[in-house]
């Protein structure tokens, strides 16, 4: 029998504390495959943030420590500073980055910092309820907007992806997600491709993933797929935002 | 044959697998699990043409394929 496709080897046995249908847990195998695929297990350290993916260090065969909430790319900032050998690997929720953290993810950019950052942009709270985050799309209904998020009063969905191409310290932003195999593809490819900009010194590389959060969203996986389809994409555009060519770079 | 092997204590029922399986090869099954879930199984393992994407779609890490050669 030839083998097709095999649980990554640095994964641990441990089952995910995801709902079914979570895009976690989808983005989490993908890094699992390129530690396997790049052979990064050994060299890599993961910055965690405070969110549904706050147990992840359990689930990979590699270092890992957890930020205060927000704090991920300060904290990663001391540690690639001292161990610039070693790949670190900062991942955020949307709550954690852009209401908590927005400071620390800004100025990560503005120093331009040498590390990679996936970004998991599920528009919403996932761990704690279901509240509005700054990524909650317009007349998106939450715990905090019953309503509906109104442009009125809480403003605009914001879209870090093409903010982050903004900063002249980010080498790499990219925006997929996964909510079909050829898109979950796609994301590999980004996600490999913003972890070798690490290996080259180009700054910070960032990938933004729209990610299904069916327990948050109230709706079966399979029809979340659908929501995010039909309303995040329209507000958050897939596609490469930044891509330093050659030589470019600090 | 060619074979899909779903852990059914890992399995969260989410559907993934079935709704893209382009062959139809995973029916949701009537046996639970320890945490609850009726994980999919294959009911028609000869359609397999062993693509993967049952195993790259799940968000558990809970299939794999294997092909005959
Ligand atoms: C300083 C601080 N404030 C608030 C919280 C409560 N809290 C835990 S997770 C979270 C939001 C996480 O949302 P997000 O980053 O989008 O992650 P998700 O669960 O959606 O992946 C909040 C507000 C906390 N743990 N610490
Ligand atoms: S609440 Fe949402 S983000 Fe959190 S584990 Fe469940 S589906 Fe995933
Ligand atoms: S490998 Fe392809 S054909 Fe076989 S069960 Fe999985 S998705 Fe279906
Ligand atoms: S994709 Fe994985 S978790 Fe979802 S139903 Fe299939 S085996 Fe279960
Ligand atoms: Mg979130």
């Amino acid at each position: 029998m030839k083998t097709i496709y095999k649980r990554p080897e640095s994964f641990t046995d441990a089952v995910t504390s995801y709902c079914g249908g979570c895009g976690h847990g989808i983005v989490n195998k993908l890094m699992a495959e390129l530690l396997d695929e790049m052979g990064l297990r050994e060299k890599t350290i993961l910055v965690w943030p405070i969110g549904c993916s706050v147990y992840a260090d359990k689930y990979f065969k590699a270092d890992a420590i957890c930020a205060l909430h927000g704090r991920a790319p300060a904290l990663a900032t001391g540690i690639k500073r001292s161990l610039p050998d070693r790949f670190v690997l900062v991942y955020q929720g949307d709550g954690d980055m852009v209401s908590e953290g927005m400071s620390e993810i800004m100025h990560a950019a503005v120093r331009g910092e040498n590390f990679s950052v996936v970004f998991i942009n599920n528009a919403i709270y996932g761990m704690t309820g279901g509240q509005m985050a700054p990524t909650t799309l317009w007349g998106q209904t939450t715990s905090t907007s019953p309503y509906g998020r109104e442009k009125s009063s809480s403003g605009y969905p914001v879209n870090m992806a093409e903010i982050m191409a903004q900063m002249p310290g980010v080498c790499y932003s990219e925006r997929v997600t996964v909510n079909s195999p050829q898109r979950i593809a796609a994301t590999k490819k980004a996600l490999k491709k913003a972890f070798s900009y690490q290996f080259e010194e180009k700054g910070l590389s960032f990938v933004e993933v729209l990610s299904p959060c069916p327990t948050g969203w109230s709706q079966k996986p399979v029809k979340a797929l659908e929501w995010l389809e039909q309303k995040m994409i329209p507000i958050f555009p897939l596609g490469v935002f930044k891509d330093m060519k050659e030589g470019e770079g600090k | 044959m060619n074979r899909t092997e779903i852990e059914f204590e890992r399995c969260k029922e989410c559907g993934y697998c079935v709704e893209f399986c382009p062959k139809e090869v995973l029916a949701f099954g009537d046996k639970v699990n320890k945490r609850g879930y009726y994980p999919p199984a294959p009911v028609k393992q000869e359609a397999c043409i062993a693509c993967g994407i049952c195993a790259r779609v799940c968000p558990e890490g809970a299939i794999e394929v294997y092909k005959e050669v």
